[in-house]
This record gives structure tokens, C-alpha cells and sequence, in this order.
């Protein structure tokens, strides 16, 4: 782990001047970007402005060619892998909603815990209470305790991407990165799903990547609008919708 | 040469002939009498019998001295009569050349010992040294050189003096440098010039004669040797990294023959077709029965019979290709694994189908006559067909090139390749694409076998020998490029040829499956891959 | 460790091992007590195919483990294999000492042949069981584990993997192919006399071997239950399926794939080490790529993602190939084998077992309703359906 002397912000997700090119192409293009401890925040923009990529470097399956990516104030982001990044604190719920599909709803969330991770403690792992509690505590907030005995592979898109949501609870992030939450769910759904975002942002720090305009507004938290590989605009839902930038590149007239 | 040159070579030959012809009866006696000496069944009488019968210039010398050679000269100790036995077992009277019904009882074959051997060697060189066909002259000259034997250094001169052939020339020249070299009474001055005329020749058996001369030599010759001693082997050494180049140009190019396909289909469907070496094997098989045709019907047009391969070649592999694609493969899709396992059943049975049509033994194939033979470069020796196979490859590479930039379904191909779900919403129709590609990559993989039947034995098993080679071909240049392919292939064809003279041929091929396996830890897409989030996907 | 044998052991497993262990005891009975010629009576011939049979059972369930939980598929299997045999062959070449053909107490015979000066470094300490022993599991476990480090590290993964594991036993088969290896060249290693003082080719000799094959195919049968029913074993699917969202949980996937990797090649080069002295020779063919191939198929036919699946194809496969090759149909068995692969994997991806399941668990599952709440509460995990 790298460990810096000093605080060099008091951002918990810090991204300063970073770049990324595939063969050429400019996925991120001079990037920065702070979140700060207990803020949720939206990522719009439109397709290729470098949404899911900006998730990979920070998650560390990218590498930057350059620029800053700290976690905390003072962890660089660019020298771990994925799974150190995890362990650190920063989980990620994909677009393409990604369960364990032919194992339990209740062992997904149990794969999910954020307890001992190495060969040799879950050889040699036997269940106990208080991760029993911690699982049944999550199914209700995820509102799918009926269903822990089923496969994950048989429940709806909704009840998957909640459980999606409920496997980053049981890691227990500092940070919790979501993309696209709501793709694929019915009004309902997509009502219940920003209620839950807002619960858990109470002690979590989250980055919400979404096209669902309606369920941005419901959030309610400040906009960040990408293009390009770069910040183009930033506020409040009703300030980003009216650049006349964002209008003309995401939003439509 | 041009023609007038060689038809005045040709009259001077025959009149060469005419006058020795003439000119034996002058002769007659003492090459009578010499040859009688073979039948005394004694060394040194042999010995004398076969310098006697090489000067004396009459046209039964040759075939007496190679009979002698070749173990097919006879003596009747009782007549005192010696026999030549024909190479088509008549026999002729070695003193008159009269044609005799039978060998008589007591005859037996004349004796040599490793001596006469040499002497027989020697007096057979400067005999063809007059031979009419210039090949012919040029080999004697050889042996010449390689024997030394200051006893034909008259002959050599002779010959020299009336050579009008370039090459036989040279041959001749260098022949007599040996000579001198070898000749004790040799003035300094000749034996420099001998020097520098064998080094310049340059060549493994220039070197052998050059340290075959000893060390006690005066000592400006023994420097002269050094020099030149050392200029042949830095020579050689260099001629050595050229041939082995050559010999890993011509294994890289049938690589890529073999693996090009394979790399398509890899590259477009992500699906690895352990059938593939089968889809060569079919190629090479056609090949085979294309021949057979020609041969039986139409003789007159086998060198034209690989013309007729290539494309039946595609054809069959290319049909049976989409076959299996639209048979087994599509109902795999997404399972890879899976796909793999079936296709290498595929494999066994189509192995098992061959065996069974043509027998599990090695099938002849032949090489048309445009397509046989070598020529000498320097010191290297390149086969034409070695050669047309890199010529073909680099050709079918650049043909392929082409297809997928210019052509509508090589530009589908490539869309299906980076990013098949964008490519099939974009309204190609992948299903199809995948099948041409299959079909497509298959085919290339039969003109393959068309090429392998070229230089290597047509059996079973032919597509086993090359499909973990073409495998690693690909891991190692990667997917969704073909310049990765070409690269890899020349790679290791020319890594595999350069390791072979150092670790020997199966610990070279170890070192280049450990290479490869290592080189895979730090680039596991191979060295030209896609990148960016579309792979993943 | 209790707890993980009463985890591990359903119905099923119980059956499985019941039926093993049956075998294990009454064959050699049968072979040994009853009167030759006896309906009932084992040949002796039967039994030491049966104990290769056990030994490749043993390789199928070391193959199962790694693909058919952790979706890693080595075509190169039959390497850890043929590499535990070696090291079983050169203790029993030792054993042979001065009845060799040559008479040489030290050096054996092809040794002699091929005028080595003295016996290689790498072949000392082989006339000791307990080394031999060691090297049966440590040779391909290092190898595994060298091989693994460096594939997983890099994430090599799915066909690549496959490709290169193919790649490895293909350089082995040319390595063991050479004479100036010390392994006998193409001949292999055989003409064994005897193991631990007794003659291989002995009845009671060949009824031991059955028997601890046996043992040991229950023994792996034990190890691979109690792994993949383990959290461990859910990891492992866990990768299989969604490799990098594993990762993303803060597993290290590369981690669980080697221990698992270099897990199965020991147990394959304990099915090597007991296959050896029961077929009486061990030569560079078991390297190569065909048969590690084959051994992933019996996999598949018995149902990968089900243990006792894949010790059942091992044993149906291969009685097939006994049965066809060694009669008039010889030449069709190729045909047979390779449509077994095709039909396999188009028609019974799930192979024999993971079908019953698939057809048999729901029908339970209606029964069992009230059962599985139940059990939740006792802390055993209902057991997943693997298969896919």
C-alpha cells in the first residue's frame, strides 16, 4: 500500500488531470473530479464520455497514462489492483447487473461480507451469528428475505440489480460506486431504488452513474456531466440542465 | 551458355571421342596388357593396371575403372581374361569390349584395398575430367580438389587449358590449387596463389582442406593459411546465421499458412477450432486425389495439378468448415470451452474417417517440376519448393489483407470482430458472418495442406503435428490482427531455426513453448491486441 | 475436523462412498478367497483393470475440481499425472537393482544401455518409498504451482489457459521422448519387480493396489467434498461465473486459483503414482495432449460441477473403451470417441449426473420444502446446482 505523509485533500475520491487512450482514442481526457466524505453524487453524460472507464481507474481495472486518483486523501488509486482496491473500501455495482447466478441469494451476499477474503479463512470458514444477522439485516433492506433460498440466476432484472446493491451493503464500503442502478426497472422500482441510495448515502460516500434523468432529480444530490472524457458541467440538477452545453451534447433540445 | 557456344562444346566432345576412338588400336597393346594385369590378383600388379588403363586415353578405361568401382569388374585367373558385368548384367570382354555369353567358372571380382580405392578415386576424377557434359567435368574437378592427388595435376592442367565453361573453370582452377598446395616441390609463389584461389572458394570443404595441410609450414604459407583459414570461417559463420534465417523464413511461412486461418476464426467468433490441423490434413489429401486423377488420365498435366489443388483445396475445407459451423460450433456460442472440446472429437473422427478411406500410411505426393530441384545462393542451398511456399503464403496473406479491408465481409468481419453485439445491432447479420468466416478460415487452412504436401509426408496425422505450433502462433501475435499473425509466425519460425543448431531440435522447441509461456505473463493478449473496454465485454 | 465431514456428506456422497469402498473390499475377497474359475470370482486381470479405472477416477475428480468449480480447463492434466507415475516408476526401477538384464545393482537397465557413468542427481534418493512418496505429490504440486503462479498472475485465462496447459505437457512429451532426459527415452519405465518387498505381479500384490486405490479415490473423493462445499468451494464458483466481480469483492482470485490448481495436480500425480505399478509400465505417451484431453471428456460425460459425475464417466468411458477396443469394433472406437465429445457437449452439457439433477432436485425439492428451512437453521447449506 502507498501511504502518503500527508493529506494532500480532504476529498474521500480524488481525481486530478488524469488521461486514458486506447490505441489512440481518449477515453479520459484530462479528468478531475472530488468527491468529498458523505457526498452522492450523479455522473451524467452521454455514451463514450468516459463514465464506466473513469469507474475502472478508480476500481483499478485501467491503469491512467497520467494523473492523480486518490482515495481518502491518501491512498493512490493507480498503484493497486482491483482487489486491494476493494479491500480498501471501494465497491462497485456494475451496468450490466452481475450476481453470482447459480448460487443463493443469501450466499451471494455471504461471498459479499467484507470478512477475511484469504484461501485459508474460507477453507476453513464455518457460519456464525453475527454474519447471519449481518445477511438478514440486508435482505430486508433489499427486500428479498423470501427469496434467499432461491438462485440468483432466476430472479427478476429489479430483484437483481437489488441484490447487486445489497452485496456492496454487506462489503460495507466506504465508497460505493453504482452504475446505471435503475436500467431496466418499472417506476416503481426506480422510486424504491433511489429511496435506497439516499438510505444508504447516510454513512456511505457514492457515485451514481445514470441516464434516468427523473431518478437524478429524485436523488436530488449535485450533477456532474462528462463529455468526452471530461468534466463539462457541474451543480445542481436544475444548473446542469440548463448549460447550454449539456443541452446540445446529452440532454437534446 | 548460349546455344551456339554449346553446340561447339558438344562437336568438340564428339570429335574428342571420335579421336579416341581412332587412336586406341595404336594403343591396343599396351592397354591390353595392362588390363591382364587385373587378373594376377595382386595389389601392386592392380594397382599399376588401374594408372596404366586411366592414361592410356582408351574409351573402355572409364567403364573398367567405375566397373572396378563399383565392384562389377571380374578376372578369370586360368585366361588371364578380364570381365566387365554391365549395369544391365551383360557382359562385355574388359580388353576388347566384345560382348562374352557368360562369366567363366573360376572367374571372381577383382580385389581393391582402401589404397586402390584411392587410386581407383583418383584415376575415375581425372578420366571425367574430359567427360563432354560439363556437370560431369565439374564433379571430377571436385573430386580432385577434395583428393589432391598430384597425380592428376597433368590432367588438370590439360583440362584447363581447353575448358571453355565458366563454372568448370573455376571447378578446375580450384581443383589445381589444392594440388599445388599438397605438392611438395611447389614454388611459395603458387602455394600463396593456391591459398588465395581456395579461399576465395570459401566454402565447409575449402576450410577442411586448409586445415588439413598441417602446421609445418614455412612460415609466410603457414600465416596465408591462418588468414585465410580464419576469413572462410567468419565467412561461414556468417553464410550459417543466412541459411538458418532461410530455414526459419520457410517454418515461419508454413506457420503462417497454418495458423492464419485459425487467427480468423479466433479472432471474429473467439472460439478456437482444435479441428483445424484436420481442415490442412483434408487439403493436403486433396491434393493427393488431384494428382491421382492427373496421373491416370491426363499425365501430361501434372505440373499443373497444384493449380487445380488450390482452389479444390478451399473449396472442400472451406464447405466442411461451414458445415461444422452450422452443425456444431453455432449451437456453442458463448461456450468456448466447450467448443473446444467438441472440435477436438471433430478432429478424431475426421482422423479416423481418413484412416479408414486412405489407409493410415504416408501418401505420395509429388512436386511438379517447376517445384523441384534447389539452386545454391552463396553458401546456402534453397529448394524451389520451400521457396514457392513463402511466395504462396506471402501472397495468400496479402490476398487475405485485401478481403477483409476492401470487401463487404471483410469489413462486417472486422465490426463482428471488435464489438460483436454493436455489429450485430448495426444490422449485420453475425450468424452469417460467422459461418463465412468458419468456411473462410477453414479453406485457408486446406490450401494450406496444399503447400504442406509439398515438403512434408501426407498422412493421418498431419494436421496433429502443426496445431499446437499454429496455437502458439497465435497466443503469441494475437487476436483481431493478421500483422500479429505474420509477425508471430516469422517470430518463431525464425527464434525455433536460430535455437535448433544451439539446444538441439526438441530442447529448441521446449525453450520456445517456455519463451512463449513466459512471454504470455506479460502481454496475455498476445503482441498485437485489441485494447479498451470492448474486449472485455 | 467434524464439522466439515458432516458438511460435506449428502446422500449422494454417502452412496458414492458406500459403493467405493464396497468394491474396494469385496473384489480383492473375491480374487483372493474364492476358487479360481468360480462364477463369482474376480480374475486377477479384472482387477488391475478396475484399479486403473479407480486411478483415472481419480484424475477425473482432480479435473472436475479445477473446471468443474473454478471453470479453469487444463488440457494438460494428464502431465501431473504421468509425472506422479514417474516418480512411482523410477522407485520401482530402483527396486529392481541387480535382476536387471544387465545385472548392474545401481544404474538401470536402459542406463546401462545408453552408458550412463553414474546414476543422474535427480534419481537419488528414489529407492526410498517415503521419498518417492514425497516426490509423487511434491513434483507435480511445484509444477502446478510454478505454472500457476505465473498464468494466474497475468490472467491467463479460459482458452489461452487451456492452450498453454496443452502447450506444457506438449514440451514434456518432447522432453521424456529424449534419452539424454534420464527417463528411459521412449520406452518409459518398466519391467518392475517389486513394490515394498512385494511382487507387483503377484495376486495379493494387485488386490492391495485395488484396494488402496480405492482408498484413495474416496480419500480425493473426501478432499474435493469438503473443498468445494466449504465458503472456499463458493468462491471458487464465484470466479467461475463472474471472475471479475469476484475481484471487485476483494477476492484475490489468482490465489484461490493456484491453491485449487496445484491442489488437483497432486491429486493427479497420486492417481499416477497408484496407476503405474498396476499397469506395470509409464512411458513419455502418457504425456501426450490426446489423453489429457480425454480425461476432461470422461469429465463431461459424467457431469462436471458434480463429483461423483465426474468419477462416474471416468469408469463408464473407459469401460467403453476397453469393451470396443478390444473387440471387432476396434477401428469404430475413434469414431465413438469423438462423437462421444460432440454429443457431450451439444446434447448433455450437464453430462449424466448434473442431468439427474436437474431432473431429480425439483421433484425432491417439492418434497423437501418444509425440510430446507429446516436444515437452514442447523447451518447446512442447501447445495446448489452447479451445473452451467
Amino acid at each position: 500500500m502507498n501511504v502518503m505523509d500527508t493529506r494532500k485533500t480532504s476529498a474521500m475520491l480524488y481525481l486530478d488531470g488524469v488521461h486514458v487512450s486506447f490505441d489512440g482514442f481518449h477515453a479520459i481526457n484530462n479528468l478531475s473530479l472530488a468527491l468529498e466524505p458523505g457526498e452522492m453524487r450523479a455522473i451524467i453524460g452521454p455514451n463514450g464520455a468516459g463514465k464506466t472507464t473513469m469507474m475502472d481507474i478508480i476500481t483499478g481495472k485501467t491503469r491512467p497514462d497520467e494523473g492523480v486518483v486518490l482515495f481518502d486523501g491518501t491512498v493512490d488509486l493507480t498503484r493497486l489492483d482491483e482487489t486491494r482496491i476493494a479491500e480498501l473500501g471501494i465497491g462497485r455495482k456494475f451496468q450490466k447487473p452481475t450476481v453470482f447466478e447459480s448460487q443463493t441469494v443469501q450466499d451471494n451476499l455471504l461471498l459479499a461480507l467484507n470478512v477475511d477474503h484469504s484461501v485459508k479463512g474460507t477453507l476453513f470458514w464455518r457460519s456464525n451469528a453475527e454474519e447471519s444477522e449481518r445477511i438478514d439485516k440486508v435482505l430486508e433492506t433489499i427486500r428479498l428475505t423470501d427469496a434467499r433460498d432461491r438462485l440468483a440466476g432466476s430472479l427478476s432484472h429489479g430483484q437483481k440489480q437489488w441484490l447487486e446493491i445489497g452485496m456492496l451493503l454487506a462489503q460495507d464500503p466506504k465508497v460505493l460506486l453504482v452504475d446505471e442502478p435503475v436500467a431496466g426497472m418499472t417506476d416503481v422500482e426506480t422510486h424504491l431504488t433511489a429511496e435506497l441510495l439516499k438510505e444508504i448515502n447516510r454513512n456511505h460516500t457514492i457515485m451514481v452513474v445514470e441516464h434516468d434523468m427523473t431518478f437524478v432529480r429524485e436523488l436530488g444530490v449535485k450533477v456532474t456531466c462528462l463529455h468526452e472524457g471530461s468534466v463539462l458541467a457541474e451543480g445542481t440538477i436544475d444548473d446542469v440542465s440548463a448549460n447550454e452545453r449539456v443541452i446540445e451534447v446529452y440532454l437534446g433540445r | 551458355m548460349s546455344a551456339t557456344a554449346f553446340d561447339r562444346l558438344r562437336a568438340a566432345a564428339f570429335s574428342l571421342l571420335l579421336l579416341m576412338a581412332f587412336a586406341a588400336p595404336a594403343f591396343a597393346g599396351a592397354f591390353e596388357d595392362a588390363v591382364t594385369k587385373f587378373a594376377n590378383d595382386d595389389f601392386s600388379d592392380t594397382a599399376e593396371a588401374i594408372d596404366a588403363v586411366a592414361a592410356s586415353g582408351n574409351p573402355l578405361a572409364f567403364p573398367i575403372i567405375s566397373a572396378l568401382n563399383d565392384e562389377r569388374l571380374f578376372a578369370d585367373p586360368e585366361s588371364k581374361k578380364v570381365f566387365i558385368k554391365q549395369a544391365d548384367d551383360k557382359i562385355i570382354d574388359a580388353a576388347t569390349g566384345a560382348a562374352v555369353d557368360k562369366l567363366p567358372d573360376g572367374a571372381a571380382e577383382v580385389r581393391l584395398n582402401n589404397r586402390l580405392r584411392r587410386a581407383v578415386d583418383t584415376a575415375l576424377g581425372s578420366l571425367t575430367l574430359m567427360s563432354p557434359d560439363p556437370a560431369k567435368r565439374i564433379s571430377a574437378a571436385q573430386s580432385v580438389f577434395k583428393s589432391h592427388d598430384e597425380a592428376a595435376l597433368q590432367a588438370v592442367d590439360e583440362a584447363l587449358a581447353k575448358e571453355t565453361d565458366k563454372t568448370a573453370k573455376a571447378a578446375f582452377t580450384e581443383a589445381r590449387a589444392a594440388i599445388l598446395l599438397f605438392k611438395p616441390d611447389a614454388s611459395e609463389a603458387d602455394k600463396l596463389d593456391a591459398i588465395a584461389v581456395v579461399k576465395s572458394k570459401g566454402d565447409q570443404e575449402a576450410l577442411a582442406l586448409l586445415t588439413s595441410l598441417g602446421s609445418d609450414q614455412p612460415p609466410l604459407i603457414a600465416k596465408a593459411i591462418a588468414g585465410a583459414i580464419s576469413s572462410i570461417q567468419g565467412n561461414l559463420a556468417l553464410w550459417s546465421m543466412v541459411q538458418n534465417a532461410w530455414y526459419g523464413l520457410s517454418l515461419g511461412s508454413v506457420l503462417l499458412l497454418a495458423a492464419i486461418g485459425l487467427a480468423i476464426t479466433f479472432g471474429v467468433m473467439g472460439v478456437i477450432n482444435m479441428a483445424h490441423g484436420e481442415m490442412v490434413m483434408i487439403g493436403a489429401y486433396t491434393t493427393f486425389v488431384v494428382q491421382e486423377v492427373i496421373r491416370t488420365r491426363y499425365p501430361g498435366l501434372f505440373d499443373y495439378s497444384l493449380f487445380v489443388a488450390v482452389p479444390l483445396a478451399f473449396i472442400v475445407a472451406g464447405a466442411i468448415g461451414v458445415a461444422i459451423e452450422r452443425g456444431i460450433i453455432r449451437f456453442l456460442y458463448g461456450r468456448p470451452l466447450e467448443t473446444l472440446l467438441a472440435t477436438w472429437g471433430l478432429s478424431l473422427v475426421i482422423q479416423q474417417a481418413v484412416r479408414t478411406a486412405f489407409g493410415p500410411t504416408n501418401r505420395e505426393v509429388g512436386n511438379p517440376s517447376w517445384m523441384s530441384g534447389a539452386f545454391e545462393l552463396g553458401q546456402i542451398t534453397i529448394t524451389y519448393n520451400r521457396l514457392w511456399i513463402l511466395v504462396f503464403t506471402l501472397a495468400v496473406f496479402a490476398i487475405l489483407l485485401a478481403m477483409l479491408r476492401y470487401t463487404a465481409l471483410g469489413l462486417e468481419m472486422r465490426a463482428v470482430t471488435q464489438n460483436r453485439r454493436m455489429a450485430a445491432s448495426m444490422g449485420i447479420a453475425t450468424s452469417r458472418v460467422d459461418a463465412l468466416t468458419f468456411g473462410l478460415g477453414s479453406g485457408i487452412a486446406g490450401i494450406a495442406g496444399v503447400a504442406l504436401s509439398q515438403i512434408d509426408n501426407v498422412s493421418p496425422n498431419l494436421g496433429q503435428s502443426y496445431i499446437i505450433d499454429s496455437f502458439m502462433v497465435v497466443v503469441f501475435g494475437g487476436v483481431g490482427n493478421l500483422w500479429g499473425t505474420l509477425v508471430g509466425a516469422f517470430t518463431l519460425g525464425i527464434a525455433n531455426k536460430f535455437l535448433e543448431p544451439v539446444a538441439g531440435a526438441v530442447l529448441g522447441k521446449i525453450a520456445i513453448l517456455v519463451l512463449i509461456i513466459l512471454f504470455i505473463q506479460k502481454r496475455p493478449r498476445g503482441l498485437f491486441a485489441l485494447k479498451g473496454r470492448a474486449v472485455e465485454a | 475436523m467434524p464439522h466439515v465431514l458432516t458438511r460435506s456428506l449428502d446422500r449422494a456422497s454417502t452412496l458414492f462412498i458406500l459403493i467405493v469402498a464396497g468394491l474396494g473390499i469385496l473384489i480383492p475377497l473375491s480374487n483372493l478367497l474364492l476358487p479360481e474359475g468360480s462364477f463369482f470370482q474376480v480374475p486377477t486381470y479384472l482387477v488391475a483393470l478396475w484399479g486403473k479405472y479407480a486411478c483415472y477416477a481419480i484424475l477425473a475428480l482432480s479435473i472436475d475440481l479445477i473446471w468443474g468449480y473454478c471453470g479453469i480447463l487444463s488440457l494438460g492434466h494428464g502431465a501431473f499425472f504421468a509425472l506422479g507415475g514417474y516418480a512411482m516408476g523410477m522407485y520401482l526401477m530402483r527396486q529392481i537393482g541387480s535382476r536387471g538384464v544387465y545385472g548392474n545393482p545401481i544404474l538401470p537397465d536402459f542406463m546401462v544401455f545408453l552408458n550412463y557413468p553414474s546414476l543422474p542427481w535427480y534419481w537419488h534418493g528414489f529407492d526410498m518409498f517415503w521419498f518417492a512418496a514425497l516426490m509423487v505429490v511434491l513434483v507435480p504440486g511445484l509444477l502446478a504451482f510454478a505454472f500457476g503462479w505465473f498464468a494466474f498472475r497475468s490472467r491467463v485465462t479460459g482458452v489461452y489457459l487451456s492452450i498453454i496447459t496443452q502447450a506444457m505437457t506438449y514440451a514434456l512429451l518432447l522432453g521424456f521422448f529424449r534419452n539424454d532426459f534420464g527417463f528411459g527415452g521412449n520406452n518409459g519405465l518398466t519391467d518392475f519387480k517389486d513394490i515394498l518387498g512385494f511382487n507387483v505381479q503377484a495376486e495379493g500384490t494387485r488386490c492391495a493396489l485395488f484396494f488402496l486405490s480405492c482408498a484413495a479415490l474416496i480419500a480425493a473423493f473426501l478432499i474435493c467434498r469438503a473443498v468445494v462445499t466449504s465458503k472456499l468451494g463458493k468462491v471458487l464458483v464465484a470466479i467461475r461465473d463472474a471472475e471479475s466481480r469476484t475481484r471487485f469483492l476483494g477476492y484475490r482470485v489468482e490465489s484461490y486459483k493456484l491453491f485449487v490448481f496445484t491442489l488437483s495436480a497432486c491429486m493427479a500425480g497420486v492417481a499416477g503414482a497408484l496407476y503405474v505399478p498396476q499397469v506395470g509400465i509409464i512411458n513419455p505417451s502418457e504425456f501426450a495432449p490426446g489423453n489429457s484431453i480425454e480425461a476432461v471428456i470422461w469429465v463431461a460425460v459424467g457431469g462436471r460441477g458434480t463429483l461423483t459425475g465426474a468419477a462416474l464417466g471416468a469408469v463408464v468411458v473407459n469401460y467403453a473403451k476397453t469393451f470396443f477396443t478390444s473387440g471387432a469394433l476396434a477401428p469404430y472406437w475413434l469414431f465413438m470417441l469423438g462423437a462421444l465429445f460432440i454429443l457431450v457437449t451439444l446434447l448433455l452439457p450437464k453430462g449424466i449426473v448434473g442431468t439427474f439433477n436437474a431432473w431429480w432436485e425439483p421433484w425432491k425439492a417439492g418434497r423437501d420444502a418444509d425440510a430446507a428451512s429446516a436444515a437452514r437453521e442447523d447451518g447446512a447449506e442447501p447445495k446448489p446446482n452447479p451445473a452451467e
